[in-house]
């Protein structure tokens, strides 16, 4: 007796299948549109024949062949035949869905091609998360607060320029992937970035977001396991996500000396830990692999007060060196305070060319705070507030200026 | 196979050193460019390929009516125009992208990558 599923329970699988299901209908008709078509219908037969026969045994086998026929269907229908559709049409390529081996690579190109440098930064974290991680344009508009027409647009034109411009869908070569791999890298990291900390006063935490960012990393770590940055973002990512339930209490950020470590996911500091071993062992360390070692020193300590501070700053120190950016000294400096105190500390914060950024009114509130500065520190405090519109960070900043007398 | 317009854009006054700085370094890119031509043809990417007279030299003509209408100067007035541009065909954006980056640093200036919608 086969499970009859519900239209939530296909839409699911569909969307679990959706990256690859794009990325093999891309790589064999070479056109993004005429992919999301197909695999439109191939969901619509879904919807009609699932509820009824049960989810087949390999849902994204089947949901490859249907969107296939569909595609060249389609393709036999139109009169006006693109040179390059009857070319893909002409040799029939019925490669098997398979969850390893080429179909994989298929998802890699077209994260090459969605993260290309030709296309806008905002427009690689749109098409990603559209074409790869089967967000809906609803979604992502939502996710990156702009109107659903804008997202809608930004996504077009993107793929217009990709289909017009012949952005190939290749994995770059050996000589062009460090660079290229770095544009990827990045992409993923601002998507799991606005899922751990949101930009605007919705959902202070977008779980959505750095879920697909950890899925999407985990797929590239399979597919490129000996590139130490990959490596390294998807250790970062995972030892940042173990935390996750014990950063907001009351929709309240909580900081990580305050946190509960009895709540941290073991499980993924214990595959964090494991991964920052593998990737500093290949002895070509990166920013990703730096900044994994900083958050495993973190999760090694079994209170805060443990916390090996030395090894954290000589971290910073050599991150500064491959990163000389002020954001990075804003993050040493906090490492410096728990060494050499606040008052160092806000001697080096205070230099940096940061009083647009929250993060650097929330640590000198901090400071000043810690040296008993008060009136400066509240003052601090409030320029923090106004710099953010994160609902938990605000939360957590009011309180921590309301305690002082 | 695409075909893609690497064009380039400066300013639209030229000194006598055509915005090079001076007469070697104009002779240098003269020369680079040159160089990079023979290579365009040679791996076989090299349609077409041309300096242009300055902006000021130009003539707008409109036909739309019954008679023409000729206007003096380029379409827009603006400081930067396009000075010259390369014709290329090429398999995908990333080898164009990398040609236009030899093409940049060969003429000393930005180079605009864009696909033709078709090429009569």
């Amino acid at each position: 007796m086969p499970d009859r599923p519900g239209t939530a329970a296909v839409e699911r699988v569909f969307r679990e299948e959706y990256g690859r299901l794009i990325a093999s209908l891309v790589r064999r008709f070479r056109d993004i549109e005429t992919a999301e078509e197909a695999a439109g219908e191939a969901l619509l037969v879904a919807l009609e024949k699932w509820p009824e026969s049960g989810v087949p045994p390999n849902p994204g086998a089947w949901l490859t062949t249907t969107a296939g026929n569909r595609a060249i269907d389609r393709i036999r229908r139109e009169k006006q035949r693109d040179a390059k559709q009857q070319a893909a049409f002409m040799q029939y390529d019925d490669t098997p869905h398979e969850p390893t081996g080429p179909v994989e690579d298929d998802r890699l190109r077209l994260l090459f091609t969605c993260c290309h440098p030709a296309l806008a930064p905002e427009a690689r974290i749109a098409l990603t998360l559209r074409l790869l991680g089967g967000l809906t344009v609803a979604e992502i508009a939502e996710a990156f607060l702009v109107p659903e027409t804008t997202m809608a647009q930004r996504i077009t034109r993107a793929k217009k320029k990709i289909a017009a411009a012949n952005v190939p869908y290749r994995v770059p070569e050996a000589a062009d992937l460090p660079q290229r791999l770095g544009g990827v890298l990045a992409v993923l990291f601002l998507i799991f970035n606005e899922g751990y900390l949101a930009t605007g006063d919705g959902e202070p935490v977008r779980v959505e977001l750095s879920d697909e960012a950890i899925r999407l990393a985990r797929i590239l770590h399979q597919l490129l396991p000996h590139e130490p940055e990959v490596t390294g973002l998807l250790a970062l990512m995972v030892l940042i996500e173990a935390r996750r339930r014990s950063r907001v209490r009351h929709g309240e950020l909580v900081s990580l000396p305050e946190q509960d470590r009895a709540g941290w996911d073991r499980t993924l500091v214990d595959e964090g830990l494991a991964l920052v071993r593998t990737c500093l062992a290949t002895n070509r360390p990166g920013r990703y692999q730096l900044l994994a070692a900083i958050n495993a020193v973190h999760c090694d300590a079994p209170t805060a007060r443990d916390t090996d501070w030395s090894q954290i700053v000589a971290l910073y120190d050599r991150l500064t060196r491959l990163d000389p950016s002020p954001i990075v000294a804003l993050n040493r400096a906090v490492a410096v305070a728990e060494l050499d105190g606040p008052e160092v500390a806000l001697s080096l914060v205070d230099r940096l060319p940061l009083t647009g950024y929250h993060a650097w009114h929330a640590t000198r509130a901090d400071l000043l705070r810690r040296l008993g500065r008060t009136a400066e520190a509240k003052a601090a405090y409030a320029s923090a507030i106004a710099a953010t519109q994160n609902s938990a960070e605000r939360a957590y900043l009011s309180r921590r200026c309301g305690e002082l007398v | 196979m695409t075909h893609y317009l690497m064009s380039v854009h400066g300013p639209a006054e030229r000194d006598e050193f055509g915005n090079y700085g001076s007469r070697e370094q104009m002779e240098e890119a003269f020369a680079a460019t040159g160089a990079f031509n023979d290579k365009l043809r040679a791996d076989g990417y090299w349609v077409f390929a041309g300096g242009l007279q300055e902006a000021s030299t130009a003539t707008v003509v409109d036909g739309q009516g019954e008679t023409p209408v000729m206007t003096d100067g380029p379409y827009l007035e603006t400081k930067e125009v396009i000075g010259g541009f390369w014709v290329i065909e090429a398999p995908d954006l990333d080898v164009a992208l990398g040609l236009a980056a030899q093409a940049s640093k060969a003429c000393r200036g930005k180079v605009e990558v864009r696909p033709f919608d078709g090429l009569a």
